[in-house]
């Protein structure tokens, strides 16, 4: 057991309100961790996690990550639904325009746990792609949350948890005196690409992403649009928002989006309905996600630091597993 | 044969993009032997070196670079790309590509030739990336170009060699030039069809990337073009419209 000396509650500072801090703060606080979390920006999810898309596609994700992605997740659903409000279960509808259709068959190889529809099974689950699409994969075991409410849903559950958060943090050291003069047992270093320097192999992958609003469509479930340079998925908030994401560039800038990469996502977006022509742009964004080089999320410990990094695209569907790791190794329990 | 002045370990030639993980492009990499690996500027240069963890990763593979201009559609954007690849990659090689269509990303021979040139006369070593266009090879090579990428279908779409005919024209007209088929190659038995062409190297990149286990695809890849390559110095037998059988049928019993 590790544990503070003449404590029985591990004092725990936790850096980084993103997916991964929050769920590690939350995990570590409900096995009774005294925890304090640490975030540099100026809310929750100050980082690449407040452009997630919030898809919880184990799945769908084995088209191209490796089976453990998909293993790890398997959870996530229950973890997310069990955590935040209005975790949605209605799984995921893969289309590819119908020049496309190869695309279709492709993803089926690579993928299970989904039922072949076809147009009418397709109009079926979205009553306005009715008549649009001829034939889809449908992943009914998926879930999709808004990933900015489940954030701020995880830090009202931490504070109600007895933990605390603060926001405007140094990057280094302890902000005020949480512990009484008392140093923490761990940190946990949850800080996404600003570790890049501290962690081997750790590098930046930007993505972009359109925020639409519009009342013509409406859809249950997030649809990803297979297509051979752009594939794009599109998931349904509240208010008739829509996210649709998200590009894959090797590169670490945060300057805004390209013009090419706007024009792919709402063509994108226009393809699946062209009523999306009428839509608002309500926000573009741009966030860097933290990669290794197998592009995995790992857990991995130095010293009294766990650092939970490479969310990767994975940030919501794999953060429940490495939470529960990270809880593990503060509290003692079966190795990795 | 010689890639401007310099002989590459293998005819296998790989694209760096589009592998699900770094990690599987590098054992991509290491099954296909590669004698040089490309990789894309453009894309991944947004801002000045936001793309610097990339190219490390691409620098540690210990393959000779060949950086390109993909996603380029006019001589000013590839002179520029040019220019900012031979600073980061430390090397005058240069993939030349100038797209004129975005539907086929097909070249456009009439930029390419422009900024071939403008590239030549500044010191770099170009490969240009071309439609099988004999008299665009020929203009390709009086801009100072002195290796030859022919296009064998579509960028990405895994077609094949979709005109012999003007690929056998091209490797004909320019026995000495280093020929290389750049695009639309889909399958092994492709880059093999290339080598017995008599080309010199074959360029893949989607067909590995995006197979289901691009390190087995690149193995695959590395068999096809050593055969292929082989099979072209053992000088294969001409097709014949008679049958020729092996063994003489002459004087075995017939009626038995």
């Amino acid at each position: 057991m590790m544990k503070g000396e003449g404590d029985a509650r591990p004092r725990v500072l936790v850096r980084g309100a993103g997916v991964a801090g929050l769920t590690s703060a939350v995990t570590l606080a409900e096995r009774g961790a005294d925890v304090v979390l640490q975030e540099i920006g100026n809310r929750e999810g100050a980082g690449a996690s407040w452009m997630a898309g919030g898809m919880l596609a184990s799945w769908c994700e084995a088209e191209s990550a490796p089976p453990e992605v998909t293993r790890d997740s398997l959870e996530s659903v229950d973890w997310w639904a069990g955590h935040v409000p209005d975790v949605a279960r209605n799984g995921t509808l893969v289309l590819a325009p119908p020049r496309d259709g190869a695309e279709i068959a492709r993803f089926a190889r690579r993928t299970s746990h989904f039922q072949t529809v076809d147009g009418a099974g397709i109009g079926a689950l979205e009553p306005d792609l009715e008549g649009r699409f001829d034939k889809g994969l449908f992943f009914p075991e998926e879930g999709h949350l808004d990933p900015r409410k489940a954030l701020g849903a995880l830090r009202d559950r931490l504070v109600a948890l007895g933990g605390t958060m603060s926001v405007h943090a140094p990057a280094d050291g302890v902000q005020g005196d949480p512990w009484h003069g008392a140093r923490p047992d761990w940190v946990v270093d949850c800080t996404g690409i600003a570790a890049e320097n501290q962690l081997t192999g750790l590098r930046g992958v930007r993505g972009e992403m359109v925020l639409l609003r519009c009342h013509e469509v409406t859809l249950s479930r997030p649809v990803r649009m297979l297509h051979p340079r752009i594939p794009v998925y599109i998931v349904p908030r509240e208010d008739h928002l829509f996210m649709v994401g998200a590009t894959m560039v090797e590169s670490e800038s945060l300057a805004s989006m390209t013009l090419r990469s706007m024009v792919e996502l709402l063509t994108a977006a226009y393809v699946l309905h062209p009523a999306f022509g009428e839509a608002e742009i309500v926000e573009t964004g741009v966030g860097v996600r933290p990669a290794y080089p197998d592009n995995v999320p790992a857990v991995t410990v130095h010293g009294r630091t766990v650092y939970v990094n490479g969310m990767y695209r994975h940030g919501f569907l794999l953060s429940p597993s490495r939470a529960r790791r990270v809880g593990e190794i503060v509290f003692g329990g079966p190795a990795a | 044969m010689l890639f401007y002045g310099t002989e590459l370990s293998s005819r296998l030639m790989l694209g760096t993009a589009q592998y699900p993980s770094p990690e599987i492009l590098a054992d991509a990499v290491r099954e296909a032997r590669a004698g040089v690996v490309t990789v894309s500027l453009r894309r991944e240069s947004i801002g000045s070196r936001a793309g610097q963890a990339f190219w490390s990763l691409i620098r540690e593979l210990r393959v000779p670079v060949l950086p390109n201009t993909a996603g380029c559609h006019t001589v000013k954007e590839a002179v520029t790309t040019a220019h900012m690849a031979r600073e980061v990659f430390e090397t005058d090689w240069i993939k030349l590509e100038v797209i004129g269509e975005s539907d086929t990303l097909q070249p456009d021979m009439f930029a390419l030739v422009e900024a071939a040139r403008i590239l030549t006369d500044d010191g770099f070593k170009v490969f240009p990336y071309m439609t099988e266009d004999l008299v665009g090879a020929e203009r390709l090579l009086r801009a100072g170009c002195r290796v030859l990428m022919p296009w064998g279908a579509p960028i990405g779409s895994g077609r094949g060699l979709n005109n012999l005919f003007g690929l056998r024209a091209l490797r004909a007209h320019f026995p000495d030039v280093p020929l290389v088929v750049d695009a639309g190659i889909g399958l092994p038995s492709h880059a093999a069809q290339a080598m017995e062409l008599g080309y010199d190297a074959v360029l893949i990149n989607t067909a590995v990337a995006q197979a289901g286990d691009p390190a087995r695809m690149a193995a695959a890849f590395r068999l096809a073009v050593e055969a292929g390559l082989i099979a072209r110095a053992a000088d294969p037998m001409e097709q014949r419209d008679m049958a020729a059988p092996s063994t003489p049928v002459l004087g075995r019993a017939v009626l038995a």
